[in-house]
């Protein structure tokens, strides 16, 4: 079942200009689309992958679910109702239930808060339990998280590592028992050898918590680890999604293609093929309104340019592609 | 690969004096680069793979000692050298860097093709049209159009102004290129471009290359030979192929286990247990110990010896003999996390 929808969102937001540029000269207010009419389906239970490089939308569409940022039009519908419709209740509720890992372990933690303080600091400022309660629900957590409170949780930030810092992160969005958690980018400032802990322990407490997951990257072998289910994002469009396994093996759009045959192996002998694709990327500001891939893409017709499919939101648990040029990228 | 080693590093000991206390950053580091090789150089940060780099090039802050058996770069002894002498002939024209954040290194309020001008005249003899034809060819090499010298960093993207830094690195074919995470925060396509270019380049050139970076996967694409750094110390070196194949170093192991792989969805990710040592004080023992599962207590007092297995194929780990019977053991989840 769907926990969280976005029904064609878009964040669109206005390129500073000087008034005189504006007023004298008449320059046009120009638009930087971040995330252009975007589908998007998260089912219960399941961990979704966003991946792209940077400038493609994806934290734009983190913080638009997580409420921190308004979507320019569209909607977002949690359990069946748009969120931008909840009540102060249901917000209070929704903003428990959707929590956030962020990228830099280093910044989000508060200094002078000891690690006790950091993970109760939500449930206690939402009141969702008793004191005492909250206080063995932190312990539980903590121990979840591998960090047993009795060593850590009388620490202050700059005691631990940054792989303790992170495990603090997830235990502080953990502890509100959330339906959903979006981690953004949360290995990228980590270490090799601590990656693959924070990533087997996520995976684990997503089974064991049953909550859903965004997983926000633009390391598609992380990816290929953690998620059930991808979707790449070119410029502000969602270009592919689909089971994991299918959109790496068989990827279907061109850009997907030239992504994923980018991606570095740990293996001396593998050859790569080199990706095959034109240019550079472009920055969203004022796009044509067809495919933004189409400049750079070695398939493209006039078609392309002009409209742009999107993923179909009934068949969202199939793999899908945004091209048009299918039968030509097959041949 | 030819026999003629063109960097000797023997014994190199780097210490930073800070409040804490005396930081040892590398310690006992022995290596050789032959010539037109990549030689890789892996580690966690604070591994002391840049302070390593930092040391060789006179580039290390006031707060930092450094001590060598000897640094010889073709046969002649560069840590003894003159601070003049060694910028003269040294610096750049013999080795010269890329460096981390290679992005940044560029100076804002002057055209891109100007500073790679000033970097060859202040090396050579030769007057502004050479150089400039020189910046051209340069720009070639490395995929830049030759418009783009009147540009400003600015108006680079971050791709082109790491080739423009790569382009400063080979402005006086120097015998010795070090790229210290040449790749590090560009995108994905952007960062297989910049390879792929090297890789060309390689081909063009007779330039050795060091490459430091902690992603396991470029590493494993681009060198020859891969020394593998831990604690300051390097824990194992060898050929590419070897030291994926037949790891012998525990800490390699468990590198191998953590890393994931997009060719392999089906690999179950072990991670290391603990985090990296603390360099502050006197080294005892190895520096992997505390979180190595084969450890003894011989591992916590003595420093164990660089063992050379095979040709190439170095080692530091007591355990070293057992290294078919540790590659088995390390497969297993339970031997890291019990």
């Amino acid at each position: 079942m769907a926990l969280l929808e976005l029904k064609n969102v878009s964040r669109h937001f206005e390129v500073k200009s000087g008034l005189i540029d504006r007023l004298i000269y008449g320059k046009p207010i120009r638009m930087i689309k971040a995330v252009q009419n975007v589908n998007l389906i998260v089912n219960e239970k399941e961990v979704l992958g966003i991946a792209g490089e940077s400038g493609c939308g994806k934290s734009t569409t983190c913080m638009m679910i997580s409420g921190l940022v308004k979507p320019s039009s569209g909607e977002i519908i949690y359990q069946g109702k748009r969120i931008d419709q909840f009540d102060s209740d249901e917000k209070r509720f929704y903003h428990s239930q959707v929590q956030m890992i962020f990228q830099d372990p280093y910044e989000t933690l508060n200094p002078r808060f000891r690690v006790i303080d950091t993970v109760a600091e939500g449930p206690r400022a939402l009141r969702l339990w008793p004191e005492d309660e909250i206080v063995s629900r932190v312990d539980d957590i903590l121990n979840a998280v591998g960090l047993p409170p009795l060593k850590y949780a009388e620490r202050y930030p700059h005691e631990l590592s940054g792989g303790e810092r992170q495990r603090v992160g997830i235990a502080s969005a953990l502890v509100m028992e959330p339906q959903m958690l979006i981690a953004d980018e949360p290995l990228s400032m980590l270490d090799v050898s601590i990656r693959a802990g924070i990533l087997v322990l996520l995976k684990k407490l997503a089974l064991e918590r049953n909550f859903s997951c965004i997983y926000v990257s633009h390391d598609l072998s992380i990816l290929g680890h953690i998620a059930d289910r991808l979707m790449i994002m070119y410029l502000g469009q969602a270009v592919e999604v689909g089971p994991t396994r299918d959109v790496i093996q068989n990827p279907k759009h061109p850009y997907t293609k030239a992504l994923i045959s980018a991606v570095p192996v740990p293996d001396p002998r593998s050859r790569r093929a080199v990706p095959n694709i034109i240019g550079d990327i472009s920055r969203p500001i004022d796009p044509p309104p067809g495919c933004r891939f189409t400049p750079r893409c070695p398939y493209s017709d006039d078609t392309c340019s002009q409209t742009f499919l999107k993923l179909d939101m009934n068949q969202h648990d199939k793999h899908l592609t945004a091209c048009h040029r299918q039968d030509a990228l097959d041949s | 690969m030819s026999s003629k080693p063109i960097l000797e590093v023997e014994k190199l000991n780097v210490r930073y004096q800070t409040q804490d206390g005396e930081i040892n950053a590398v310690a006992d580091v022995s290596f050789k680069v032959f010539s037109n090789e990549v030689f890789g150089i892996a580690g966690e940060s604070g591994c002391g793979k840049s302070t390593l780099i930092k040391a060789i090039m006179r580039l290390l802050p006031e707060n930092a000692k450094m001590d060598a058996h000897s640094i010889k770069y073709k046969d002649q002894e560069i840590d003894c050298m003159s601070e003049d002498i060694f910028r003269k002939e040294v610096l750049w024209t013999q080795i010269s860097l890329v460096p981390q954040s290679a992005m940044n290194s560029l100076n804002p309020v002057y055209k891109v093709g100007e500073q790679i001008v000033e970097a060859i005249q202040a090396h050579t003899s030769q007057g502004k049209k050479e150089a400039r034809e020189r910046v051209e060819e340069l720009f070639d090499v490395v995929g830049l159009q030759s418009e783009f010298m009147n540009s400003f960093p600015h108006e680079f993207s971050g791709g082109m102004r790491q080739r423009a830094m790569i382009a400063m690195a080979l402005a006086l074919d120097p015998g010795l290129i070090v790229m210290d995470e040449p790749t590090t925060g560009l995108d994905v396509l952007v960062q297989e471009r910049i390879l792929r270019r090297i890789r060309e380049i390689r081909k063009q050139i007779r330039s050795s290359i060091i490459l430091i970076t902690h992603d396991i996967a470029v590493i494993a694409e681009m060198s020859d030979r891969i020394a593998v750094m831990y604690g300051g110390r390097i824990m194992e070196q060898a050929k590419s192929l070897d030291l994926f194949e037949s790891p012998c170093h525990p800490y390699t192991l468990g590198l191998k286990n953590a890393f994931p792989s997009i060719k392999d969805l089906d690999q179950e990710l072990i991670s290391i247990p603990g985090s990296p040592p603390s360099l502050i004080g006197l080294q005892t023992g190895c520096p992997f110990e505390a979180r190595c599962p084969f450890s003894s207590d011989r591992c916590k007092k003595d420093i164990p010896e660089v063992v050379v297995k095979e040709k190439f194929h170095e080692v530091s780990c007591f355990r070293h003999t057992d290294a078919t019977e540790l590659r088995e053991h390390a497969k297993k989840l339970s031997t890291w996390h019990y």
